[in-house]
């Protein structure tokens, strides 16, 4: 079997797996693995720049906020019905990213870093600033019938559920379309030798640019299912919190491979929730756990199965 | 008609503070031709053959590559009008395969076509005597081959020019023979500007040579006149 063959079978079986396990988990696990799935997604998002291009960035949550702002506010202030609103975050997304990435590329390395952190900053200041309209800190509740999409009521947990499959199905499988792409192998090449992909006649610029953009518009549409599945939006998405969030996630689970993410999220998700129900110093737990690994699987855990195991995991 | 010239430069140079590193060099490479470029260590070499893809960006003088005026362009945008440029210290994609390495350089000009491009990526490896190390990871290989995968990626770029920057540095003479051989046999495919301190492979492979010194062309002719030339001599040996 080709390496191909092998990364369609075991992607494929893992959005199977997702799906049977709606009718077989009970109703917390349930409720949270929906919203693992979501999240999850955002890490992919945030995995394509990260993982792929090599390029840190800090600012994610402005990405991840811009979606969940840009459905949320059409919703409350222009009536529009889920689909619609959906589309809005994207868009909305879509001109942040653009924009934040045209400028943020000119700098490169730990400038990167910062230029990012400081753009999702003024991102959260901003939405304080209007906070007539997005009600700030406290955040603003989308109701239950402005949650219903297509005639499915997305505040049902399994209607839910299924939402948050088919946002992490769709996301994952476009992750590993992209991985195997040539476009792929272009950013994987500068994340490891930019100045020889300019000398093969790669316009490096660019397709950095292609990178922030597909990884932010990820974001964005993780950010906006968030909202309306779970009827939320607030600032504190916005917070530099949502930026570390998903470079933990990826570090976790395996920067630069196509399943890293959710395997990140997953375990994080449970660490915390697990360690929270023996003592109220969880995040010590989570802390601790964190140190070693990052000690002795540095490649994160689907990296160091790749390492180890399966060389042509993608 | 006089062959036409692939590339050429007038009254090109670069200044570093300073250090006139390159200076008013006017050079001019028929279509076709082996050239070599020699000269004593800190001769300019180096930054010459960067200004002619963009790496470094001129300070004085202009390029003409195909008939156009390429010194405002970007080092992609030349390299994607037809030169590739192998590096001096070697530059590969250490964590990936060989066939990777080569498929990003063939990519380019072949979109999707991924038979088309597995094809190109073997018939590469295949020139300079790898195609049995496809899937092997570059940074695994040894240092001479990791030269030769330097020199497949350039093939594979199937450019109209073809900058070698000391190709034969750090291989054996048994690599070097290869070397020559290879060299010639894509000799009618592609124009090559061949930086090379080994002279026995300069005599062997070029039909033209341009001496730098200091910056500036010190000589140019055939292998034999440059061989009997007293300033070049004086040049490599210093005073006699």
């Amino acid at each position: 079997m080709t390496d191909g063959a092998k990364s369609w079978l075991l992607h494929g079986g893992v959005i199977i797996v997702l799906f049977a396990l709606q009718s077989v988990l009970p109703a917390y696990h349930h409720g949270n693995l929906a919203r693992i799935m979501v999240l999850a997604s955002y890490a992919i998002g945030y995995n394509i720049l990260f993982g792929y291009t090599g390029l840190l960035s800090l600012g994610h949550a402005l990405f991840f906020a811009s979606g969940m702002y840009g459905m949320g506010l059409s919703i409350q202030f222009l009536g529009l019905s889920p689909g619609p609103a959906l589309l809005a975050g994207l868009l909305a997304a879509l001109v942040v990213t653009s924009v934040v990435g045209f400028l943020a590329l000119r700098t490169t390395g730990v400038a990167f870093m910062i230029v990012t952190l400081m753009f999702a900053q003024a991102g959260y200041l901003t939405v304080l600033l209007f906070g007539q309209y997005t009600r700030g800190d406290e955040g603003f509740v989308i109701q239950q019938s402005q949650r219903v999409f297509a005639g499915i009521d997305l505040s049902d947990p399994v209607s839910r559920y299924y939402a948050a499959l088919v946002l992490f199905g769709t996301c994952l499988i476009i992750s590993l379309v992209l991985v195997r792409s040539n476009l792929g192998r272009v950013l994987v090449a500068i994340r490891e030798n930019e100045d020889r992909v300019r000398m093969l006649g790669f316009n490096v610029f660019r397709h950095k640019l292609i990178a922030v953009i597909l990884s932010g518009v990820i974001s964005g549409a993780a950010g906006a299912t968030y909202g309306l599945l779970f009827g939320y939006a607030g600032a504190t998405f916005a917070t530099v919190e949502y930026s570390i969030f998903p470079l933990l996630w990826v570090l976790l689970g395996g920067a630069g491979t196509t399943l890293g993410p959710f395997m990140g999220v997953l375990f994080m998700f449970y660490l915390i929730d697990l360690s929270s129900a023996v003592t109220s110093a969880y995040m010590l737990i989570a802390g601790v756990a964190l140190v070693l690994l990052t000690l002795f699987a540095r490649q994160g855990l689907v990296g160091e199965v790749r390492k180890r195991l399966a060389p042509w995991l993608p | 008609m006089a062959a036409m010239n692939l590339i050429s430069t007038t009254g090109l140079g670069r200044n570093f503070g300073g250090l006139k590193a390159v200076h008013d060099v006017d050079f001019d490479l028929p279509e076709g031709q082996i050239r070599a470029l020699i000269g004593p260590n800190g001769a300019g070499k180096t930054t010459f053959v960067n200004l002619l893809c963009g790496r470094i960006a001129a300070s004085e003088g202009r390029v003409t590559f195909l008939g156009e005026d390429v010194t405002a362009l970007a080092a992609h945008d030349r390299i994607a009008m037809g030169m590739a440029y192998t590096f001096q210290i070697t530059s590969i994609f250490a964590r990936l395969s060989c066939h990777e390495n080569v498929a990003l350089a063939v990519q380019r000009r072949l979109g999707n076509d991924r038979a088309a491009i597995d094809a190109q990526v073997i018939a590469a490896l295949d020139a300079v005597g790898m195609a049995d190390r496809v899937s092997q990871i570059a940074g695994d290989l040894s240092y001479g081959h990791q030269r030769l995968l330097e020199i497949a990626m350039g093939l594979g770029q199937k450019p109209r020019l073809l900058i070698l920057d000391e190709p034969t540095q750090g291989l054996a003479d048994s690599e070097i023979e290869d070397f020559v051989t290879l060299v010639r046999s894509i000799a009618h495919e592609t124009t090559i500007l061949l930086i090379e301190h080994n002279m026995n492979v300069v005599m062997q492979t070029a039909d033209y040579i341009s001496v730098l010194n200091f910056g500036e062309i010190l000589a140019e002719g055939k292998p034999d006149e440059i061989h009997a030339n007293g300033d070049v001599q004086a040049a490599y040996l210093g005073t006699r």
